[in-house]
């Protein structure tokens, strides 16, 4: 049992991470990217085969990063020019294309016998084999990638990425090179998936192209919608409860088929109910200008920027 | 200051505008006039490098702008409005002013590192946004969402926004249209403000009074075709305009 909160644990940490990084390019520059399970798969079989061909598993997790991140650079150039619903197209079949290429590439990935026996990583000495220090790994990649995306949103940059969101043409106007923003957003949320793609890999030992799907992305989406897109603290809640709610099923006997299509249903259902009651999102920024303020909660002063114009100097 | 040499273009087979010649100098107010789908806004999106040419030059500054990007152009010194305002609305006033801003760190090494430098330049760009918007007389609404301001403040504020870095030129895209009398007022005022400190201004307007009040040279456009260029005076009097606004002129005397 312990053991199996853990392993929910872990789950959740990886989904934070892929659910801020798609927050990143859906929620903040408003790139609708349904091709995201793609940059997840890429991360996760570049760590592997790597690792699988002896290369340090540290190097292999920055080279996952940046594969994934190059093949969002890549898919960028032409399908930025999109807006809207053509990119969506564009991302999906993209996404459809890579998992393709995992499951015929047989001589690379073998294929949809996938990859077994994918080593758990160590870092100076230390072995990340236990699911409890595997924990610890997977929540210190999840707040730096917290740390990270939270710091790209909240200055100048983030500023910018949001303003192309709200309108792309007075983003030009001010002089933004709006397509050069959209392709470092792009490739800054692949690279976290490619990050979550080894977290993955090097968790469960074993991938295969059936992981990589479009379902996978559709859930991410929902856990960014729910939690509420534009917000990090929204992904990271979205993450984890749409990791915990379809759990209690495992405890009820059912047949796995009846299972599974629960599963799903218990996902439509939840962003459903958030369409109609909270739209938004949990955290997202409402028509007012009330923001959720962590500080606040805990009773802590925000820190003021004290300023001196001319007129009250 | 902004020359405009033998422009057209096409869309699909309609002339948007053709024959287009006019120059804007230093510290002048242009009046650009023309009946509806006279291509005034073509015009404007031409120059600011929205719309590509077909033919003709736009010469800036001594510089050929003529098809760059429209971002490059902007980072010259030419600053522009909307006829349909373009805020960010689900972004605050400050931000929308912040956007406007040169001269701040907006990479994403910048954003995770964040060294001293970028954030004096922050605050800098803080102080800077907020005097502008004490100068429009909205900082009081520095931290409301721009969707929640009002047609004319937001109008106000879009014009903030084009003159928050000193534009050279300052292309206003119907400044007046839609706004209520206190706010043309107010608007008047802040265009006269600008004439005082040598600002160069092209606008379009359909408010005759406003651009016979206001503009220093009037051009007008009809079907796409520069049909007068003149000062005010001389508009009002021309025979061609008067035909193209009210249909020819007999009867009219």
């Amino acid at each position: 049992m312990y053991d199996y909160l853990l392993h929910i644990a872990v789950l959740c940490g990886i989904y934070v991470v892929l659910s801020i990084s798609l927050n990143l390019a859906v929620g903040f520059t408003g790139l609708f990217n349904i091709g995201h399970a793609a940059f997840y798969g890429i991360g996760a079989y570049t760590s592997a085969l790597l690792t699988l061909a002896g290369v340090p598993w540290w190097i292999a997790l920055i080279a996952s990063a940046i594969m994934a991140g190059l093949f969002g650079f890549m898919v960028g150039v032409p399908c930025l020019r999109l807006r809207g619903d053509y990119l969506a197209i564009a991302t999906l079949g993209f996404g459809e294309i890579i998992r393709a290429v995992m499951k015929n590439w047989t001589g690379l990935t073998r294929g949809p016998l996938g990859l077994p026996g994918i080593p758990k990583p160590s870092l100076f000495g230390v072995q990340f084999a236990s699911i409890d220090m595997y924990l610890l790994l997977v929540v210190v990649v999840a707040i730096i990638t917290v740390v990270i995306v939270n710091r790209l949103v909240k200055s100048p940059f983030g500023r910018v990425l949001k303003s192309i969101r709200e309108d792309e043409i007075a983003a030009k106007s001010l002089g933004k090179n709006v397509v050069k923003y959209k392709l470092q957003a792009l490739t800054l949320s692949a690279m976290f998936a490619g990050v979550a793609g080894s977290l993955y890999a090097h968790y469960i030992t074993f991938i295969d192209p059936s992981t990589f799907t479009l379902m996978e992305t559709v859930l991410m989406l929902c856990m960014v919608v729910l939690g509420g897109a534009g917000s990090i603290i929204g992904s990271v809640v979205g993450a984890i409860i749409l990791v915990i709610l379809p759990e209690p099923l495992r405890f009820i006997s059912l047949p796995s088929s009846a299972a599974a299509a629960l599963r799903q249903m218990i996902y439509s259902v939840s962003l459903i109910l958030m369409m109609i009651f909270r739209p938004q999102g949990i955290f997202g920024e409402t028509s007012t200008t009330k923001k959720f303020d962590l500080r606040k909660l805990l009773g802590m002063k925000k820190p003021k920027i004290k300023l001196r114009t001319k007129k009250n100097a | 200051m902004l020359k405009v040499t033998d422009l057209h273009k096409e869309f699909g087979g309609i002339k948007a505008v053709h024959d287009c010649d006019f120059h804007v100098k230093k510290g002048e107010i242009v009046g650009l006039i023309g009946p509806n789908g006279a291509g005034k806004t073509t015009v404007f999106n031409l120059v600011t490098g929205f719309i590509r040419p077909d033919r003709g030059t736009v010469i800036f500054d001594g510089a050929d702008v003529t098809s760059l990007k429209p971002h490059i152009i902007a980072r010259m010194g030419m600053s522009r409005t909307f006829q349909m305002i373009r805020l960010f609305p689900n972004m605050t006033v400050l931000e929308n002013m912040l956007l406007a801003m040169k001269n701040q760190d907006e990479g994403f090494k910048a954003a995770i590192f964040r060294n001293p430098l970028m954030r004096k330049k922050v605050k800098q760009g803080l102080v800077r946004a907020i005097e502008m918007l004490e100068f429009v007389d909205l900082h009081a609404k520095k931290n409301e969402l721009a969707k929640n301001l009002s047609y004319g403040q937001q109008k106000l504020l879009e014009i903030a926004r084009a003159l928050v870095n000193d534009p050279e030129l300052l292309l206003l895209d119907e400044p007046a249209a839609g706004v209520n009398l206190t706010m043309l007022k107010k608007i008047k005022g802040l265009i006269n403000k600008l004439k005082d400190q040598g600002k160069t201004i092209l606008l379009v307007e359909h408010n005759m009074e406003f651009v016979m009040e206001m503009c220093d040279t009037v051009v007008v456009l009809d079907h796409g075709e520069e049909i007068a260029i003149g000062t005010p005076k001389q508009i009002q009097k021309n025979k061609k305009v008067l035909e193209a606004y009210l249909g020819g002129t007999e009867g009219c005397e």
